[in-house]
């Protein structure tokens, strides 16, 4: 037995038998309330799986999601609501988690058709970036909050300032990935940045946010609903000739890696240097295998530091392998975030990006990769629990 | 050690920090307030930890105490914010934020703002000392503790 557990693991007992979203809106232009969004997405999941949303017997969302799983049961009139499951931690870094725990669900026989899920209309509830309005901050952001560190940006720039100073990654690196996601997102039109091409001299004029990250460095607001149905790879078997499966799903924290005020071991990291070593033994594939790559990006230094910590490039050849022509779908050798990603198809907490995974492997990606059978997605980098999902074709298993 | 001469880095306005409910790191700011520089140190293996927290994370331990550390440190990142979130900051120019490591409490990191000229180089591993900036309006008052480049 593998000290990982990857021989009980879930690698090809579960499929991605739909996927939904619903239009991406520009932050607080959403006319749907919330909840909405989400029963709009779950239909949608649903539709393109074949599958009747009465099927649905069990929920998994993250980053504390507003539309719990009774509500939605409740709308969608579920005749037995079998699991439901919050994965803890802020940030987007449950986007992968959600497939891991209701891959495991339905894999456990604790339910059948799972829905991971999110949903975001920050017009209704509060930005992300815009810090605190109360009379007093206690616990961690005391000690943040009043030195003018709030926003997303503030709290993760540091760790990029240390990632350029202590491996010697370029600004141009990080420019790379912003390009890439612009590039892709100009055929894709469901991308809030369709029409709206980004150039290299646009990227370096654009203002400060705070050093190291320019604007382009930074994800979008946005307001939307996706989710994803999770079922055994029988019945996707069933329900498509080319089931999308569930090759290894994976959160990943290491020693203190949710230690107050910057203080994990390891600083300048994207979160991912154990998970990406049990994900890829659950998954049975290694870095070369992998055909397509969705990164998330909160900020593009994250995106380099996910890239070398899953394998794809080292610290040493960062700089000369991450290059606006090695990301582009057409012809790249890593093609990255080929929906756009959460710099410019949409912010939706990542959700998206593990949609655009499995668009991959369907062959129905806006920017398809020629012959995917591997395809990576991770989540929230640098975040305390970050998560990671491969899927891939029933070939992979061999 | 120094205090500043008059005013605040950052403008008022800004949400006040307050101790946790249950206590847990109320001699932090009792510290601050003295001018002092107070961090763990774990009474059986000796481990200095922060941020605070009930446990040990070296020996898991619960007989955490609080020691009073020299306030000197060295830059370990830095950023300099240009895009500010918070109304109170909203006609504020470009501020500083150091992460510092102190190498005498087992490398361990704080934040603060630096002072000193804005458009700065700032170099990593440079020497850095604290600064008590006192808000003795605060409801109740309150110290915060900012770097500077050590004097030679
Ligand atoms: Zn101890």
């Amino acid at each position: 037995m593998s000290a990982s557990g990857a021989d009980r693991g879930l690698r090809g007992r579960t499929a991605v038998a739909g996927v939904g979203e619903t239009t991406y809106y520009k932050r607080g232009q959403s006319t749907d309330p919330e909840f909405v969004l989400v029963v709009k997405a779950i239909l949608a999941a649903c539709e393109d799986a074949g599958i009747n949303p009465r099927e649905i017997d069990g929920f998994c969302s993250y980053s504390n999601d507003r539309n719990a799983p009774a509500r939605l049961a409740n709308a969608l009139g579920l005749e037995e609501l079998r699991y439901s499951n919050m994965q803890w931690g802020g940030g987007g870094g449950g986007a992968a988690a959600v497939v891991q725990n209701a891959a495991s669900a339905v894999h456990a026989g604790s339910a059948n058709v799972v829905v991971a899920y999110r949903g975001l209309a920050q017009g209704q509830f509060g930005r992300f970036g815009q810090g605190g309005r109360r009379p007093a901050v206690r616990g961690e952001f005391a000690y943040t909050l009043p030195y003018g560190v709030m926003s997303p940006a503030q709290m993760y720039a540091m760790r990029t300032t240390r990632l350029m100073w202590e491996h010697g990654i370029d600004r141009s690196t990080m420019r790379a990935v912003a390009l890439a996601a612009y590039h892709h997102a100009q055929n894709n039109p469901r991308a809030v940045m369709y029409g709206r091409p980004l150039d290299a001299e646009t990227y370096d004029s654009s203002r400060w946010i705070t050093e190291p990250f320019r604007l382009y460095d930074c994800c979008l607001e946005n307001d939307g609903g996706a989710a994803m149905i999770v079922t055994s790879a029988e019945r996707a078997a069933d329900l498509s000739d080319t089931p999308v499966l569930v090759l290894a799903a994976q959160q990943s924290g290491g020693h203190r890696s949710g230690a107050w005020v910057h203080n994990p071991t390891d600083y300048a990291t994207s979160s991912f240097k154990l998970g990406a070593q049990h994900l890829y033994e659950q998954a049975g594939v290694t870095p070369d295998d992998v055909d397509v790559v969705q990164s998330y990006e909160n900020f593009t230094g994250a995106v380099v530091m996910s890239l070398i910590e899953h394998g794809l490039c080292t610290y040493e050849n960062a700089n000369e392998v991450l290059t606006f022509e090695n990301l582009r779908a057409d012809g790249g050798s890593i093609p990255l975030n080929t929906s756009g990603g959460n710099l410019a198809e949409c912010y939706m907490h990542g959700l998206g990006m593990q949609i655009e995974a499995v668009r991959q492997v369907r062959g129905d990606s806006t920017n398809q990769v020629p012959n995917v059978n591997v395809s990576l997605s991770n989540a929230g980098p640098m975040v305390e629990i970050a998560s990671t999902a491969i899927y891939g074709t029933a070939e992979v298993l061999g | 050690m120094s205090s500043l001469a008059e005013g605040t880095y950052l403008p008022e306005g800004l949400t006040q920090p307050a101790p946790m409910r249950d206590g847990m790191d109320a001699p932090y700011w009792e510290g601050t307030h003295e001018h002092e520089l107070r961090v763990q140190r774990c009474a059986d293996c000796g481990t200095h930890q922060w941020g605070p927290d009930w446990v040990c994370h070296a020996c898991q331990s619960l007989n955490v105490e609080w020691v009073t550390v020299e306030p000197t440190a060295r830059i370990y990142s830095w950023q300099r914010v240009h895009h500010p979130v918070h109304p109170a900051l909203a006609d504020h120019g470009p501020y500083i934020v150091v992460l510092v490591e102190l190498p005498h409490a087992d490398n361990l990191r704080m934040l603060g703002n630096l002072l000193g000229d804005l458009m700065a180089d700032i170099v990593i591993g440079s020497d850095v000392e604290a600064v008590f900036e006192d808000h003795d309006n605060g409801n109740p008052p309150y110290t915060l503790v900012h770097w500077q480049a050590t004097r030679s």
